[in-house]
């Protein structure tokens, strides 16, 4: 396996002045380099162009198409691509409807659980991995990474599961997912790297290990922390299969991607639907609308922590191969 | 500190490899794994007899291929032509955007798909407008590998170009100056610096892809299986949930899980082999 993301390290220095001698500018073509020609620049620029689009656009008519009104879509007979009467009625009735407020409690709740879960079980686990000399370090490294390419399926995990009393219990949505190797392996990589003199240090003046992992160790690795924890979030808030086993037929404890899936993409009509808030809105105001008020919630979380982490890819060097 | 993750696999992953002796079992939920009867190799023998998993193996294998053509070659030209762009800022902007699908659900992009190119989706209502008929694409169960393929390259192939922007930059830019003042173009310092650059990433990938054949991703087939139907879209891994979960065919399921793990091991270790023989690491050195 290979850690395909380097991330950049957050050092005691981070704030120092980068060194004033480049050797040159990014922007910059280098001395060597033809200049390009008009029709390759184009072709660039136009390539490039398509792609953005093709990502985007996508997306912009989904929310504006939630924020349209009735009149519009009707208008328009269907999707909305233009803004043509702006309203924030279907953010209203979504947010007034207890399904989706069910549901967004629920994706909320199991995504900030989990990733703590997670995240503390993980970043242990990469600590007392990346001390080489820790108990039986060899010995669980390759017990971890054997689980990388041999499981035992579907079908004996779901046993494991509902044989634990899973079905129907919150568990279920987090801790058979709880942890994944490859993150913990990529955490290992950031803390076997972090100096071994500062941690010896540590240790002579009387840290013990906790102290190490969360006064030496773990500061020094915030970005490394930042993506790991999206990765864990991003998954939890995404995950909506595990609900189709462990939970088919408890609406109220369905997350917002299993709302989505019912109610939007496969159109189906809510369960009592004279009682329900949904089923009701459905039949009064603009549906389409609604529908993508709701693909927009599921992404709004997403984009607010985004742009936070999203610095962090930093594309650098391969890391070294993680090897067990 | 690890035990609380060392419990967590020895629970959720390990346990369930013992677990799959259920697969050689008539395994009966109400008296449990230890007391359900053995059964041999009969599960394995039904499997093997049974058209619907021949067909989901089928679907697989040529998704695999037709996702290997037609998804791998783009997160290479994409990072290629990024590199070539000077802006730093400009190419922050494109990594960003292009990223993001990559952490959006299967159903989001499902959805997405759905409401673009669906039968009530932005295209066809622009094609019904202007008397250019419809194109369902949704649907159609003949182009489904089509449809999924360019699923997969939306949302992922942005976030593929990560690994190739990493090994590109680790390219010696001396190399560029000295092709360049021995006069080599643009194109052939493409192929002949560049490409050999990629690799030893490219054959990673590649062994990686291989290795994976029989997986072509899950909640993406489970989604959308209802639209166009179960003989284009089972494969290997909603096998096991629709005829082992789904029906209460515990034992029949997990034989079917079974056999995919133990090709798989295979396939991974042949890759590696192959990789190995081109003189690349692979997976890990020899």
């Amino acid at each position: 396996m290979t850690n395909t993301l380097t991330i950049e390290r957050t050092s005691a220095n981070a704030d120092a002045p980068k060194p004033a001698t480049r050797r040159r500018k990014p922007n910059d073509r280098a001395p060597w380099e033809e200049p390009p020609t008009p029709v390759g620049q184009a072709a660039k620029g136009l390539t490039l162009g398509v792609v953005l689009l093709i990502m985007v656009v996508p997306l912009w008519i989904v929310v504006v198409t939630s924020l349209s009104t009735q009149a519009a879509v009707t208008r328009a007979g269907g999707l909305v691509i233009w803004p043509d009467g702006i309203t924030f009625e279907a953010y209203k009735v979504m947010l007034e409807d207890v399904t989706v407020r069910n549901a967004l409690l629920v994706s909320l709740g199991i995504t900030a659980v989990g990733t703590l879960v997670s995240m503390a079980v993980s970043i242990m686990c990469a600590y007392g991995l990346s001390r080489s000399r820790s108990f039986a370090h060899r010995f669980l490294l390759t017990l971890l990474i054997v689980t990388m390419f041999v499981n035992g399926g579907l079908i004996p995990t779901f046993l494991v599961v509902t044989g634990l009393g899973g079905y129907g219990a919150w568990w279920s949505l987090i801790l058979p997912s709880a942890i994944s190797v490859f993150n913990i392996l990529v955490l290992r990589a950031f803390y076997s790297s972090t100096s071994t003199d500062l941690i010896e240090a540590a240790r002579i003046d009387g840290a013990g290990d906790w102290r190490i992992l969360w006064s030496i160790v773990m500061p020094t690795s915030r970005a490394v922390t930042a993506v790991i924890a999206l990765f864990y979030g991003v998954g939890y808030w995404n995950a909506f299969f595990n609900v189709m086993l462990y939970m088919p037929t408890d609406s109220e404890k369905w997350p917002l991607q299993y709302v989505l899936l019912t109610y939007v993409n496969r159109g189906n009509g809510m369960p009592g639907s004279i009682n329900s808030g949904f089923g009701t809105a459905f039949s009064q105001t603009a549906p389409l609308s609604l529908q993508m008020a709701v693909v927009v919630l599921t992404l709004v979380p997403l984009l607010i922590v985004y742009p936070f982490v999203q610095k962090h890819f930093r594309t650098g060097v391969l890391t070294g191969a993680i090897k067990g | 500190m690890t035990l609380p993750a060392v419990v967590l696999l020895l629970v959720f992953n390990y346990a369930p490899l013992f677990g799959l002796i259920t697969a050689f079992q008539e395994y009966d939920p109400l008296v449990g794994v230890w007391n359900s009867p053995l059964a041999g190799f009969d599960q394995f023998e039904r499997l093997f007899g049974d058209p619907l998993f021949w067909g989901a193996v089928r679907n697989t294998l040529y998704l695999s291929f037709v996702q290997l053509i037609l998804f791998f070659p783009i997160p290479i030209a994409l990072a290629l032509l990024l590199n070539s762009v000077l802006s730093q800022r400009i190419r922050n902007f494109i990594q960003s955007v292009v990223y993001l699908p990559h952490f959006f659900s299967w159903v989001l992009a499902i959805t997405i798909f759905q409401q673009m190119l669906g039968g009530a989706g932005a295209l066809n209502h622009f094609l019904r407008n202007n008397d250019i008929g419809t194109w369902d694409i949704m649907t159609n169960p003949d182009t489904f590998a089509l449809l999924v393929t360019a699923q997969v390259i939306w949302k992922e192939a942005g976030w593929g170009i990560i690994v190739f922007l990493a090994a590109l930059a680790a390219i010696n830019t001396d190399l560029y100056e000295a092709a360049a003042a021995d006069g080599a173009g643009p194109w052939r310092r493409l192929w002949h610096i560049t490409l050999p650059g990629l690799r030893g990433v490219i054959v990673l990938l590649l062994v990686l892809r291989l290795g994976n054949a029989l997986s072509v991703g899950f909640e993406q087939f489970l989604i959308q299986r209802n639209a166009v139907g179960h003989d284009a879209a089972d494969v290997l891994d909603t096998f096991s949930f629709y005829y082992g979960i789904a029906t209460g065919d515990y034992s029949y399921g997990a034989a079917a899980g079974l056999f995919k793990s133990v090709i798989s091991l295979l396939l991974i270790w042949g890759a590696n082999k192959l990789a190995h023989a081109f003189g690349e690491d692979g997976l890990y050195r020899k």
